[in-house]
């Protein structure tokens, strides 16, 4: 579970003035044990920002992060990050990207491998194993991203827009490809994405996010949320509309 | 296979090159009929002969003098770079004095380096790593600042030590830059090693160039300098080996 009380976060702007930008003000949220959250807002509205506190990246100035009942740390807390352009490092090969995050942690050599093949498999890039991440296309490092943070089995995975680089179709190709690893390990999930149709089929819980000073909006829960065969039905289209009218009208307010 | 095609095309292009400039040196000399301007035969005729008695004593001394200067440049200018690149405390502190210290035309300090090193070896591979260092600091440390800051996250939030962002990307971001650094001095070393080893020693390839001159054996002089270029060459050869050995990823 990944509780945030009272988040309020701050950073000095180098431009114009030097002055104190409220990136994040009052934020509360709890994310249950084993359930996606997906945050969705405008541009600016701090996603991201939240994003980095919980991954101990960035400080807060007032409130906290716990992650099942204990502040923040990567020493007593596995914490997966997939930024934006899936972190893959240019000069590893396929392999030693997806074994990385294992590698830092020191977990166990012959279990990390054994493990790597089967996700490799899974995910149909055993072929890329040996290649660099310039020779993949987008959804390939893709694929590798996910590969790394789920052999992790991490205890909290963080994602930061990560279908958001991908065409339509490979988008919702690889929605389906996350699910179906994530129902394996249902680890308890946040992730920040501005396409609606990308909130309503990965999230069971949307929280809606506002701009100037970032905070929270509106926390929908959504029935819809992590099934896939859904997402053609009527009810996912309505809900669809009703979430993007619900973004325009913050937008029409900020 | 396709590496030793691929190997075979380069060599042939080079050694077209080399039948080129051999020509176009051959046809100044016929023109010019100076005592000055040798053929090229005749020359290299004078270097079979002379290489192993006279030459290869002085190329070794060179080599060995380039050899420190570089080790001792990238030694002390790799981890000043990691600092000033990673830091910014350190790059606000030091960063002054590398600017201000950069400009300066290390050569002209060469008087002043005799009189306190000496005018044996030491004042010699000091120039040296005087010439490359600050290239290797200032490549490596640019080469830091350009990691993109996401590159860190996942490294970050895993809780990786100092140790191991440096082993995974610190190391891996700054290489090929510092080696690019190495190869675009290494030409400025060159001819500052020339110009030291005329004084104050009776070893190295500028000492034998200059020797020959003054002892008016102009075939002896392009021996030698045939054989610096040729160091230069090898020299130039072995980055681009070392480069393509360790910077795999950037094979394209």
């Amino acid at each position: 579970m990944i509780a945030i009380r009272d988040l309020t976060v701050r950073y000095r702007a180098a431009r114009p003035h030097n002055h104190m930008i409220t990136a994040l003000s009052g934020v509360s949220l709890t994310v249950p044990q084993g359930t996606v959250c997906a945050v969705i807002g405008p541009s600016g509205c701090g996603k991201s920002t939240l994003l980095k506190v919980i991954a101990g990246l960035l400080r807060p100035a007032e409130g906290s992060v716990t992650i099942a009942g204990r502040p923040v740390d990567p020493r007593h807390t596995c914490i997966g990050f997939m930024p934006q352009n899936y972190g893959l490092l240019p000069w590893k090969t396929v392999r030693q990207n997806i074994l990385l995050g294992c590698e830092i942690r020191g977990t166990r050599q012959d279990t990390r491998r054994q493990g790597m093949q089967q996700l490799a498999k899974k995910l149909h890039i055993e072929e890329l194993l040996d290649r660099y991440p310039h020779e993949l296309s987008g959804g390939q490092q893709q694929r590798v991203g996910l590969a790394r943070a789920f052999l992790l089995q991490p205890d909290v995975l963080l994602m930061d827009e990560p279908f958001s680089a991908l065409d339509a179709i490979t988008r919702e190709e690889m929605q389906d490809v996350f699910l179906a690893l994530w129902q394996q390990q249902s680890v308890t999930t946040l992730l920040v994405t501005h396409y609606v149709e990308e909130a309503l089929c990965l999230g069971k819980q949307i929280v809606l996010m506002a701009a100037q000073p970032g905070r929270i909006a509106k926390i929908i829960d959504n029935p819809l949320g992590g099934q896939r065969e859904l997402r053609d039905t009527p009810a996912f289209f309505q809900q669809a509309r009703a979430l993007r009218e619900a973004i325009r009208d913050l937008e029409v307010q900020a | 296979m396709n590496h030793f095609k691929a190997t075979r095309r380069i060599l042939g292009a080079y050694l077209l090159a080399a039948l080129f400039l051999l020509l176009v040196w051959w046809g100044l000399s016929a023109l010019l009929q100076l005592p000055i301007v040798p053929s090229p035969w005749r020359v290299f005729a004078r270097l079979g002969r002379v290489f192993a008695t006279d030459i290869a004593i002085h190329g070794v001394y060179s080599l060995w003098r380039i050899f420190a200067g570089l080790a001792l440049a990238v030694g002390i200018g790799y981890p000043l770079g990691v600092l000033m690149g990673y830091f910014r405390r350190a790059d606000q502190l030091l960063s002054p004095l590398v600017y201000l210290t950069y400009p300066i035309p290390k050569i002209a300090l060469l008087p002043i380096l005799m009189l306190l090193a000496g005018v044996g070896e030491l004042s010699k591979i000091f120039m040296i790593f005087l010439i490359i260092v600050f290239q290797v600091v200032v490549a490596v440390r640019d080469g830091i600042r350009a990691i993109p800051e996401e590159t860190y996250y996942p490294l970050y939030s895993l809780g990786a030590s100092f140790s191991q962002v440096f082993r995974y990307i610190i190391l891996p971001a700054s290489w090929p830059k510092s080696v690019t650094a190495i190869r675009v001095a290494m030409a400025t070393a060159v001819s500052v090693l020339f110009f030291t080893e005329t004084f104050g020693t009776q070893y190295g390839m500028g000492y034998y160039i200059m020797d020959a001159w003054l002892r008016v054996n102009y075939l002896e002089m392009y021996a030698g300098i045939l054989v610096l270029s040729g160091m230069g060459l090898l020299l130039f050869g072995l980055i681009d080996l070392l480069e393509y050995v360790t910077c795999r990823w950037q094979r394209r």
